[in-house]
């Protein structure tokens, strides 16, 4: 059968299989220069002295400290950390919808909406400004990092939670921005013909065709990044933004290490937590 | 080749798919399994080509009990036993030849399968079995560029190249269009007639099964309803193994009634009615 | 069919049952988010008050015209450089951590699905989940702790400069990247590993031929994905003294020389567009 057939001729492999090799020597050129590049000791780590030096601190680590005064302080942490993130996720949001809404440049000048009527030059240079400088915005907000805006925020309103909040609120809200916009421009536009055919004006087509589409895509990204949220919470507390990542600092500072264990703990149980309440709150939204 | 005695699939939900089926098939035989969906048919496959285990019951092949083989031993059942799916078997995003020679690998090393990847070993064995099922120009292809008919050759192409000695074809031609449904049951059976090997079919549309099947099986309720030559078969046996497959078509013809007073009912609009 | 008259007093309780559920979850959220503004201490007027008015005119003041003379540009660069090298680093320490622990939390190839239905009982469940469990335990506790608390831990074992950063990224983002990498192999397509199954392909054999080849742009998509993250990371854990582009933006913001921020968060914006616009045109190419 074909066992016994031996190879013929047309098995010419075809030419144009290169590209995938030449970027994967790119990459591993790229690899390479990396590892030089940050000094990194891999024998010393892995010889003795690195691994000595990390299990002499893992050891220091433990037992966790489990005394009231240190359970009481994670918890309020914790609670801290909790508030940060949930009341920054939703300043967030506050802040991505509006300017999602005025960066979708299928809401604002093109697409569907406007088939049936011509914007005068004048105010369709205006638009794509306002659409311009929209997205200007939201990329700002988004690159400058949450610890840069909250030690921003620390200096103008002070220590504490609430320069945490407003730092996650502003840094998270042009993340969900961009993520916003692209959800309203990827929208079907199926349903938006449809209701254009029945007669809809802009702002109907905008609010029973757009808006009800990319709704859940809203939720699922903000639930998303409240998983996101909480872990940046617990950090921000390294510049004086409260919860638990201020009580972080003060223990590693101090070398309460036990300390430390028990709020990396609680961390962990924070950030576990506010994944399981997202998905769950995905699962029934969404 | 297949000697089954009582076999019994229950799964997990405490669904009864095959309930107490005894069969023979000869080495070289070919059968065609005919019912309603839902009678059991694909379980009675995944059955026979070892992917499942009977819950109760005997399968011999070829006088070995193979219910209780694993590992090296079931690897090497399994090679002897070639399967055609209805559909998506095959992996899209592979080139065609990888997917044919995938064939081999009850029979190659580990390291020979992922060298293979890389530079095609026995590319030649691939290009004659593709010529065999007559799509000879596809070697080097994406498979999931290839039309759903051709993509079926595909996965004939491989059953090839693994050269087992049953082939169990599940609906094979159930999601292609009728003309080429009847050249892909003809390629079937004219390579097992050729080599003498075993093929044993599943068939949604039962002319085509009459047509080209010297046995045929009817499956109901997880039973075997009657099993006999394509001439012993009448009319009223269809009907009894397919009642109740009429409700479907029962249904849609309601729905087509139902459109069409909806139609009735619009009248054209003032100045549109020419 | 079921008509108007079919509305039993039974199926008016259930529908308003599930009516209760939503009222009741948004008032929970409700209370909720109240609370926690008052944990949060979030007072609003602290942003308009005339210290807080005085503070942003003088960032405003100080951060134009921003910093671009060559000395400080060519630390810029050499801060720019090691920002990359600690996100390429860190990345590949994150996929030799993630790509064998996510292997090993991929249910469907540990204990469940089309690959085992017929291991018997006894082995399936000591054998198989054991590693499973312990795959999904790392993975969870790796992904939880911010890289920061990585990183900070990591300093104390091994000294300051970047390679903690590195190691930090590579923990944190490899227990990322195990559990996506598991999610996205779960979800493959099983039937063409049920040809494969059928054909006699041992394990190796279904995972490279039938379920890496269906994964791996996927795989590699969100890879990539986690590159882009990782650069903005290693732009962070510099605060905590791991080098790169984070440590001098934490120097110039102590000295308050917000020109000099200016011009580092431009560079930021800009090395980050750059790894967008890479990594964009490899996953398009790739076709994940």
């Amino acid at each position: 059968m074909a066992r016994a057939v031996t190879g013929t001729a047309a098995v010419e492999r075809p030419r144009g299989g290169r590209v995938p090799w030449v970027g994967a020597a790119v990459a591993l050129a790229l690899v390479v220069w990396s590892w030089r590049g940050i000094q990194a000791d891999i024998p010393g780590l892995l010889g003795g002295e690195g691994l000595r030096q990390i299990a002499t601190y893992a050891v220091r680590l433990f037992p966790p400290d489990l005394s009231q005064a240190a359970l009481r302080d994670a918890a309020v942490g914790a609670v801290e950390t909790f508030a940060i993130s949930l009341v920054g996720s939703v300043l967030a949001v506050c802040v991505a919808l509006p300017l999602a809404l005025v960066t979708t440049r299928t809401i604002l000048y093109r697409g569907i909406l406007h088939e049936g009527h011509r914007l005068g030059a004048a105010e369709k240079a205006l638009r794509i400004a306002v659409c311009a400088a929209g997205r200007a915005v939201l990329a700002v907000l988004r690159t400058i990092p949450e610890i840069v805006w909250a030690l921003l925020f620390v200096l103008i309103v002070g220590l504490g939670p609430f320069p945490g909040v407003l730092a996650l609120g502003f840094h998270t809200g042009g993340v969900l921005g961009k993520l916003f916009g692209e959800a309203l421009e990827d929208v079907d536009q199926r349903p938006l013909e449809a209701l254009q055919s029945t007669g809809a004006g802009r702002l109907g087509i905008v609010v029973y065709g757009i808006l009800p589409q990319a709704l859940p895509q809203f939720v699922s990204y903000a639930l998303y990044r409240w998983e996101v949220n909480i872990r940046a919470a617990a950090v921000m507390g390294f510049v004086g933004a409260g919860g638990l990542g201020q009580r972080v600092h003060v223990a590693i500072s101090l070398f309460h290490e036990q300390q430390l264990l028990t709020l990396v703990l609680a961390v962990y149980v924070m950030v576990t937590l506010v994944d399981a309440l997202s998905a769950w709150l995905r699962s029934r939204l969404v | 080749m297949y000697e089954l005695r009582d076999v019994r699939k229950v799964f997990d939900d405490g669904t009864v798919a095959v309930d107490g089926v005894s069969l023979t098939v000869g080495r070289g035989e070919h059968v065609a399994f005919i019912g309603p969906s839902g009678a059991g048919k694909t379980t009675l496959f995944r059955l026979l080509n070892l992917t499942l285990r009977p819950t109760s019951g005997a399968i011999r092949l070829d006088g070995a009990d193979v219910a209780a083989l694993s590992g090296a031993a079931l690897r090497r059942a399994r090679a002897r036993i070639g399967t055609v799916y209805q559909q998506h078997n095959l992996v899209g995003r592979l080139r065609v030849v990888h997917n044919v020679l995938a064939g081999n690998l009850g029979r190659w090393s580990t390291t020979t399968a992922l060298g293979s990847l890389v530079r095609p070993r026995a590319a030649g064995q691939a290009a004659d079995a593709l010529a065999r099922v007559g799509i000879p120009g596809k070697l080097w292809s994406r498979t999931d560029e290839l039309s759903g008919g051709q993509q079926q050759r595909v996965a004939v192409a491989r059953v090839l190249v693994q050269d087992p000695d049953v082939i169990l074809a599940d609906e094979p031609v159930s999601s292609v269009d009728p003309a080429l449904a009847v050249a892909i049951v003809t390629l079937l059976r004219d390579l097992c007639a050729a080599s003498g090997k075993t093929l044993l079919m599943n068939l949604h549309d039962v002319e085509l099964a009459l047509a080209h099947f010297p046995r045929i099986v009817g499956v109901r309720n997880g039973r075997v309803h009657f099993d006999q030559a394509p001439d012993e078969v009448d009319a009223g046996q269809l009907d009894e193994l397919y009642a109740g497959e009429a409700d479907e078509g029962r249904e849609a013809a309601a729905l087509r009634g139902a459109v069409a007073r909806l139609g009735r009912a619009c009248r054209p609009l003032a100045g549109f009615d020419r | 069919m079921a008509g108007p008259a079919d509305r039993s007093p039974a199926s008016t309780d259930r529908r308003a049952g599930r009516r209760t559920f939503p009222v009741l979850l948004g008032a929970a959220l409700a209370l909720t988010f109240v609370g926690s503004l008052r944990v949060a201490e979030v007072d609003p007027r602290l942003l308009v008050d005339r210290k807080a008015a005085a503070s942003v005119a003088r960032f405003v003041a100080d951060a134009l015209p921003p910093r671009v003379d060559g000395e400080f540009l060519s630390l810029l660069g050499v801060a720019a450089v090691e920002t990359v090298q600690i996100s390429i680093a860190g990345t590949v320490i994150a996929v030799l951590v993630g790509a064998p622990l996510g292997l090993m939390a991929t249910a469907s190839l540990t204990w469940s699905g089309v690959l085992h239905e017929r291991a018997t009982r006894a082995t399936r469940l000591l054998l198989a989940m054991a590693p499973y469990g312990v795959a999904r335990a790392l993975l969870s506790v790796f992904r939880a702790i911010p890289e920061y608390v990585w990183a900070f831990m990591f300093v104390r074992a091994v000294g300051l400069g970047p390679f903690p950063a590195v190691l930090a990224i590579g923990v944190a983002y490899g227990g990322m990247l195990g559990k996506v990498y598991s999610e996205i192999l779960e979800t493959a397509d099983p039937r063409p590993l049920e040809a494969l199954h059928a054909a006699g392909a041992g394990k190796a054999g279904v995972v490279v031929y039938g379920l890496l080849p269906a994964a791996l742009p996927h795989l590699v998509s969100y890879t990539l994905y986690r590159w882009e993250c990782a650069i903005r990371a290693s732009a962070i854990l510099g605060f905590v003294g791991a080098g790169g582009l984070g440590q001098q933006i934490e120097l110039s913001m102590r000295m308050f020389r917000f020109d000099e921020v200016v011009t580092l968060l431009l560079v930021l914006l800009a090395l980050v567009g750059a790894v967008d616009v890479v990594s964009g045109r490899v996953r398009a190419r790739i076709g994940g």
